[in-house]
């Protein structure tokens, strides 16, 4: 256990970690801006929405990432692998393709939460057994049959739709921290920031469900209710993220398997640690998405699922959490 | 302490236990006995009133278990489950901690009171020197130790164990039962046990309760309970029971071949193996 010095100790070094990724994201870019410029070009403005659409992104992620490990029992649960990514996915791709973006700007990500939500209902329900328990394989098989089957859904509905609706959509789908409307990175950064608030508020009953939920229930947790308020928090901040930037895959598990490999599994210090690694780590791969080929840019989606996709079948081969330093 | 009144349970349409009475007195040691599949684990389950019963009252200390909120049933009621996997690397202390969360104030952290709390249930159950270990690379042995101490934390007036001894050698469940007893001797925890060995419940128990489908099949000390008749008519096997030389408790003995054969064995253990084999068998 640790001491209060040391989480203290380790929230500065996290937080001082993200601030020098933040500047150095704001520094970087294909245009060069002189030092004493930038503090009032509009260039650094521009960086600035997108290293904090970046920050809430990775923050969202990673946390939905510890969630969805915690209460399924289940290394290898995550808002993309889960098939919940694209479930927001279409429900966002159906907002703008039926004109309900012009309602209002909290239509879009309202869509993506409830496709995120029906999504790991349908594939919670399929993967739950008679006995109760989440099994890994079948919760991964019906995840990515899920994944499949919304994906295809999703082609659909870019085929037949008018394309000015869907422009960039090949972009999108392929995660994009661009800013393209400050409103909707407004109401995005403020349901993340409640969300993840409230998660760290009801971290220590992450450890009681990652027991299991008959000794979570022996121990005085009220099982169901608590799971249906991670499943909604972690579907809210997944839902928001997507409607703001699209499909980034596998930040819910590079980092939270990071962190819990440096700091140990007490959710109490898990949940804001890997929300503010996450926020880190996707804010210095969007920079390096948008540098190393400049002025050409690499989807943010492809340089998470090139580190992701490895760490992930790591993951699979050794099928536990058991490792800590 | 507990008592079940004509208490029917089960999961969906399926009943499993059915009209069942129980009293405990406080500071008893109960053993539960029975056939796989008898309802003992659903006994426990209502007992610490995660399962609600569909007829009759399951209660605590006189309070139906439906009125205890789920924090302070935890408070009142420990289990320590048969089956129990942990693969995050919590350590030993962190897992034995958790067993405090129901006392704990809702969003607040552990004091220095549950700290210390944590500590003497570790001690208490010959945990402390395992506290800095990761619970995944414990022995099975240590582990259920390591649980125990989780549900001492709690610092339970009854403590419900479903086969703690299952996957242990002699040497660590002598051990284990031999820590719940004093447990139960010094601390005045009321105890139900589930038990596959008629013998170790015999020897620890004041009480035995004989399950049969989901029914009561005996219920009484364990000279009364553990006959050849009613092992016989529940098991389906034929044994003799003699008198533990070193303790003078019962002492249920078995032999290879005398399974489906509800005849109770002679007193004469060489007319033992032919008489009552069935035909066929």
């Amino acid at each position: 256990m640790m001491t209060a010095r040391k989480n203290l100790l380790l929230f500065a070094v996290l937080l001082a970690a993200l601030a020098a990724a933040c500047t150095l994201a704001v520094l970087c870019g294909a245009v060069r801006v002189p030092l004493r410029e930038m503090a009032d070009s509009s260039i650094a403005r521009l960086r600035a929405a997108r290293v904090l659409l970046a920050a809430v992104t990775g923050a969202a992620l990673s946390t939905s990432g510890v969630i969805f490990q915690a209460i399924l029992r289940n290394p290898l649960a995550e808002p993309y692998v889960l098939g919940i990514s694209s479930g927001a996915g279409l429900g966002e791709a159906c907002a703008i393709v039926f004109g309900l973006h012009a309602v209002g700007a909290w239509t879009v990500p309202g869509m993506a939460f409830a496709g995120a939500l029906g999504t790991i209902l349908v594939v919670y329900a399929l993967a739950r057994t008679a006995a109760g328990g989440v099994p890994a394989q079948t919760l991964l098989l019906s995840g990515a049959i899920v994944h499949a089957v919304l994906g295809s859904l999703l082609m659909f509905l870019v085929s037949v739709a008018p394309s000015e609706d869907l422009h960039n959509v090949v972009w999108w789908l392929l995660g994009n921290l661009q800013v393209l409307d400050w409103q909707l990175l407004r109401v995005v950064a403020l349901v993340v920031v409640v969300g993840l608030a409230m998660a760290f508020l009801l971290a220590r009953d992450l450890n009681l469900l990652a027991l299991g939920e008959e000794p979570a229930a022996h121990l005085g947790l009220h099982v169901e209710r608590t799971m249906q308020v991670f499943f909604l928090l972690a579907s809210l901040v997944t839902g928001a993220t997507v409607a703001a930037c699209g499909l980034i895959g596998f930040v819910g598990l590079i980092v939270p398997h990071t962190v819990r490999l440096m700091i140990g599994p007490d959710h109490r210090r898990l949940v804001p640690a890997a929300a503010l690694s996450g926020a880190a780590f996707l804010v210095l791969a969007d920079t390096f998405a948008r540098t190393v080929m400049a002025p050409l840019e690499i989807p943010i989606g492809v340089i998470t699922a090139m580190l992701g996709g490895p760490f992930f079948l790591f993951l699979l081969k050794r099928r536990t959490f058991a490792f800590r330093s | 302490m507990i008592a079940l009144e004509n208490v029917t349970a089960g999961y969906g349409p399926r009943t499993v236990l059915q009209g069942v009475e129980l009293h405990v007195a406080p500071g008893e040691f109960l053993g539960i006995l029975g056939p796989n599949g008898c309802g003992k684990t659903t006994l426990l389950r209502v007992i610490s009133g995660v399962l609600p019963t569909s007829a009759g009252t399951s209660s605590l200390r006189g309070i139906n278990v439906r009125h205890f909120g789920r924090r302070r049933l935890a408070r009142t009621v420990a289990y320590l489950l048969q089956e129990f996997t942990l693969d995050l690397a919590f350590t030993v202390h962190e897992v034995v901690l958790l067993g405090r969360s129901p006392h704990l104030p809702r969003f607040g952290n552990e004091s220095k009171r549950d700290f210390q709390i944590a500590q003497q249930a570790m001690d208490r159950a010959d945990v402390a020197h395992l506290a800095d270990r990761l619970f995944p690379a414990i022995s099975g042995g240590e582990r259920q130790r390591v649980l125990l101490a989780m549900c001492l934390a709690q610092e339970p007036e009854v403590l419900l164990l479903d086969e703690p001894t299952s996957h242990l050698d002699i040497g660590h469940q002598l051990s284990m039962l031999d820590l719940i007893a004093r447990l139960n001797r010094e601390a005045g925890v009321t105890v139900a046990a589930v038990f596959h060995d008629l013998n170790l419940a015999a020897e620890y128990c004041q009480r035995l309760l004989l399950m049969d489908r989901g029914r009561v099949a005996a219920l009484g000390t364990p000279v009364e309970v553990l006959t050849p008749e009613t092992i016989g008519s529940v098991y389906g096997v034929a044994v003799r029971v003699d008198r533990n030389p070193l303790s003078g408790k019962p002492q249920v003995v078995l032999a290879a071949g005398l399974s489906h054969s509800r005849q109770p064995l002679g007193p004469n253990p060489a007319a033992a193996p032919q008489s009552p084999l069935p035909q066929g068998s």
